[in-house]
């Protein structure tokens, strides 16, 4: 195997592992239930518990938002087994300032529900079903993104 | 996976809700925790390791992006022409797939999102459950910003993601 330690300095089994494995629930989701299991619209579907506007109430969010709560209590509940049983003693601190998170997570949301999908949205599940939009909307937050951490590294030190 | 397939008289469901929807409840569980290990066994529930992809020092994230679309890949292209249906019943769906200029804009407004914190949807909800509750900034963050978006929406068709 070439030296790949410049790209990949933290190794690279655990990528691979962990990736298989998101996609082995996404793929188990589909065969189980028939869901498309992208992780943006949990932010839009559950707003329509307590938001009575047209949109909220589409068939499509109200349809798929206790399923969709589930699966994201799901992300929570595997994320404890793995810190549980695999992860460090302490938790995992998350030193990014609260406002980078806040501001960030604002865009984060806007943007990937204008775009219909997020990284899993249109990075898996986009991706896995052949769609030309998703790859489209991928290489463009990809290339946004690079642009923006790079330039957050150089200006603002963050 | 079969047992939830067992027909229960309907004078024994208590809940409103039917077996076939706890079936798939118990499922979306089930999956999002996987998909929640795997973020966490593949360190994405910690936005520096993203930041440092973005910044081209670890190329990790292709691994893990790559891993999960194989799998999913094979899934949504054999599974529907070997199954008639889901294992628990209802129809395969299909990924929405639409091109317009929101499907570019909003993934330049995500990317840049993505950029300035290192944290997408998932990965912030995960996060949570190996005690990352600063993440729960980005998580408000993330739905005020969903909300807005329904909020100035005119368009009447639903998402997906």
């Amino acid at each position: 195997m070439p030296n790949l330690s410049p790209l990949l300095p933290n190794g690279w089994s655990h990528y691979l592992l962990g990736g298989l494995t998101i996609g082995t629930g996404v793929a188990l989701l589909f065969v189980l239930t028939g869901f498309i299991g992208g992780m943006s619209t949990v932010y839009t579907s559950t707003w329509s518990f307590v938001v009575q506007r047209p949109f909220f109430r589409q068939a499509k969010l109200v349809n798929s938002r206790l399923w969709r709560l589930a699966y994201a209590a799901g992300l929570i509940v595997g994320a404890f087994v793995w810190w549980r049983f695999m992860g460090p003693t302490q938790r995992v601190a998350v030193s990014i300032a609260p406002v980078q998170l806040f501001v960030g997570g604002l865009l984060v949301g806007y943007g990937a529900r204008l775009s219909r999908g997020c990284t899993s949205g249109h990075g898996i599940c986009g991706l896995a079903s052949l769609g030309l939009p998703s790859l489209v909307a991928v290489l463009t937050f990809m290339a946004t993104a690079f642009l923006t951490a790079n330039v957050m590294a150089r200006v603002v030190g963050a | 996976m079969t047992t939830a397939r067992v027909q229960v008289p309907a004078e024994t469901v208590t809940s409103r809700i039917p077996v076939r929807s706890l079936a798939q409840l118990g499922s979306a569980l089930l999956c999002g925790a996987l998909f929640g290990f795997g973020l966490s066994l593949s360190t994405m529930i910690r936005p520096d390791v993203v930041l440092s992809f973005l910044r081209f020092t670890d190329l990790g994230l292709m691994l893990v992006l790559g891993g999960a679309a194989t799998v999913t890949l094979i899934a949504y292209q054999l599974v529907p022409r070997v199954l008639n249906q889901p294992l628990f019943g209802g129809t395969f769906a299909k990924h929405e797939s639409i091109m317009d200029r929101s499907t570019i804009t909003g993934a330049a407004i995500f990317g840049i999102g993505w950029g300035i914190t290192g944290v997408c949807p998932g990965p912030a909800i995960a996060g949570l459950g190996a005690g990352s509750w600063e993440l729960l900034y980005a998580v408000a963050g993330i739905a005020l910003g969903a909300l807005t978006h329904g909020l100035t929406s005119s368009d009447g068709r639903a998402k997906n993601g």
